[in-house]
């Protein structure tokens, strides 16, 4: 009677070896380290920096995040008028860590430099991240492009359209600083 | 006289001013030895104040940021309110009532980066007990292994891979209050069986699904898939069913899918023959921009020993959990065509604003859709759906019901639910 449930685990088995075997495109794990994103961004390495985040900043980002924002500060590198962000955002129960960079106050780029979650991994082809490219913030704080999803990993990409509006947001404060100075 | 005297004393104070302000080179040099010192002594204090500075943010950092991100055990959960208010299209029947239909807590824990556990625990139609309308169930409950960053296996109580519906089924996901029809009575979700199941990536888009698990038990006198489910509860486990899927998701906003199951033997043993059944299902979720639409096709193939086995015994008919109309029941008489059910739906949606959405639905399933006579049920719906919060969503829909017989129910429905 179990001849074909020991049949089909057989089965599986096989496929399992055969899975661990082969190479395949990667689903979930870390996929770059966050400083080898940053020397791959910028060509000699950007000055580091650290944005310090007051009371008026953490009112912004927790309208664009929908939560508080933990911690005192963001590090961020900084070449000229482009600016790279390593942030992490929770999905569903998980923390994705989100590479940005934004020049002119527009993404330049989207990168999932780890995914844990265990659906909703097709948010780091870039054929998703690309749809990032060239958005900027609306007047409401959001991206001002439309962002097709993933069905069944709706919270993945919420994850990711916020940590992008994110990066805008504190983009937009280094330019001010810039500008101050 | 005045003027003179005011003069002699400002040139006195000048000279004396003078020779207190300009110290000899020795003097000179001492007090800028002293500032250097101090200058020195200074930027010592700056440094470490700089540590101290350092080491306290880094502290604080490290309670205030990784609670955010490290928590090991998750908690979560779904619920939705619903009120019907219909009538059978023969005059002969109403529904008018409003039920906590679902009430789901989830809790998962993460052992390690790559052993975790998932559960989803649910009250369903708000009371449960002995002569009580609903139910406590475990929907969910196994452990996961990711192997390696593009296969994972599970073990214990998990939900089917198929469908759109059965593994995402969270209220602010999809449009209309009650599930479609197709899903519910061919499929049938909300679906889950104990066993072990694989999910992995073949390329760039491309994932699929094996898993070994529990079979339906479908009791002599009844032939809906539905009937059949046994919830994981003491379940006759004599034979088993095993599911495939393959699924396609390179695209932004594209979903495809197909799944294969096949049953051993709906039975457990228990019919003069064994009967075995095959599901097919496919279907396409595609959003683009404001537009999504959805569609899904299923068709379950049994032997033709269903009809005896369905017409054996004419227990009494209990239509699946919930209203909506169910074909006939055997009560005694000959059952024909339950060896071929299917359905199909389709739902174009927009969504016109952030918060508000607009969708439209036909469907079509028969669960005795191997004999020639008109068995089918159809329904469309129209509604729609207000979000607000992206979690929160209040929904409205009326639908319109076309049975055998005039016995298909019409009116409107009106839910709320959430997630989170």
């Amino acid at each position: 009677m179990f001849k074909p449930m020991l049949k089909a685990l057989l089965l599986t088995g096989t496929v399992l070896l055969t899975s661990l075997s082969s190479p395949m495109v990667m689903g979930k794990g870390v996929f770059q380290s966050g400083p080898d994103f940053v020397a791959e961004v910028f060509e000699q390495q950007g000055n580091a920096k650290v944005l310090w985040l007051t009371n008026d900043i953490r009112q912004q980002t927790k309208v664009i995040l929908g939560r508080p924002v933990t911690g005192l500060r963001i590090r961020y590198h900084q070449h000229g008028n482009k600016t790279a962000w390593i942030l992490d955002e929770i999905g569903k129960e998980m923390p994705i860590t989100i590479g940005v960079v934004v020049e002119a106050n527009k993404i330049a780029q989207v990168k999932i430099l780890a995914y844990r979650e265990s659906r909703g991994g097709e948010v780091r082809y870039s054929a998703y991240t690309r749809q990032y490219l060239g958005a900027a913030l609306n007047d409401r704080y959001k991206l001002d492009q439309s962002i097709d999803g993933i069905t069944g990993a709706t919270l993945s990409v919420w994850a990711v359209n916020k940590v992008a509006a994110l990066a805008l947001y504190y983009h937009s404060l280094t330019e001010q600083t810039q500008a101050d100075q | 006289m005045n003027k003179k005297l005011l003069a002699l004393v400002i040139g006195l104070n000048l000279t004396a001013t003078a020779q207190a302000e300009t110290p000899d080179l020795e003097k000179m040099w001492q007090i800028i030895q002293q500032q250097q010192a101090e200058i020195a002594a200074l930027k010592g204090q700056l440094q470490e104040t700089e540590i101290k500075t350092e080491a306290t943010i880094s502290a604080v950092e490290q309670f205030s940021v990784i609670p955010a991100s490290a928590s090991k055990t998750t908690f979560g959960g779904y619920g939705e309110v619903h009120y019907n208010n219909l009538e059978k299209d023969d005059s002969s029947g109403t529904k008018d009532a409003i039920d906590f239909h679902r009430f789901v807590m989830f809790t998962g824990h993460q052992f390690t980066d790559n052993i975790r556990f998932f559960s989803e625990l649910e009250v369903e139609h708000s009371i449960a007990g002995e002569g009580k309308p609903g139910e406590i169930e475990l929907e969910q409950a196994y452990i996961e292994w990711s192997a390696s960053d593009n296969l994972s296996a599970k073990a214990g109580l998990f939900l089917v891979p198929i469908g759109i519906l059965n593994e995402t089924h969270e209220p602010d996901t999809f449009y209309g209050i009650e599930r479609n029809n197709v899903e519910k009575n061919i499929i049938p979700v909300t679906w889950w069986e104990a066993g072990a199941a694989i999910k992995g990536e073949i390329s760039e888009g491309f994932s699929y699904d094996l898993a070994a698990h529990s079979g339906l038990y479908i009791p002599a006198g009844k032939y809906k898939p539905r009937d059949g489910r046994q919830k994981v509860g003491k379940a006759k486990a004599d034979n088993g069913a095993f599911t495939g899927r393959l699924k396609y998701t390179g695209i932004p906003g594209l979903e495809l899918a197909a799944s294969v199951q096949h049953q051993v033997d709906i039975t457990q043993g228990e019919g003069s023959e064994p009967v075995d059944g095959t599901l097919f299902e496919a279907h396409v979720a595609w959003q683009s921009n404001d537009f999504q639409l959805r569609a899904l096709y299923a068709q379950w193939d049994f032997d033709n020993a269903i009809n005896a086995y369905a017409s054996t015994a004419a227990t009494d008919y209990v239509p699946g959990d919930e209203f909506t109309l169910a074909t006939p029941a055997s009560d005694g008489k000959t059952i024909t065509g339950a060896d071929e059910q299917k359905g199909f739906f389709i739902e174009p949606s927009y969504r016109i604003t952030d918060k508000v959405g607009v969708f439209a639905r036909y469907s079509e399933y028969d669960n005795l859709a191997g004999n020639s006579a008109d068995t089918a049920v159809e329904q469309i719906d129209l509604g729609l759906n207000y979000w607000l919060h992206p979690n929160v969503v209040f929904k409205f829909d009326y639908q319109n019901q076309d049975a055998p017989g005039n016995t298909g129910y019409d009116g409107i429905n009106v839910g709320v639910g959430y997630s989170f």
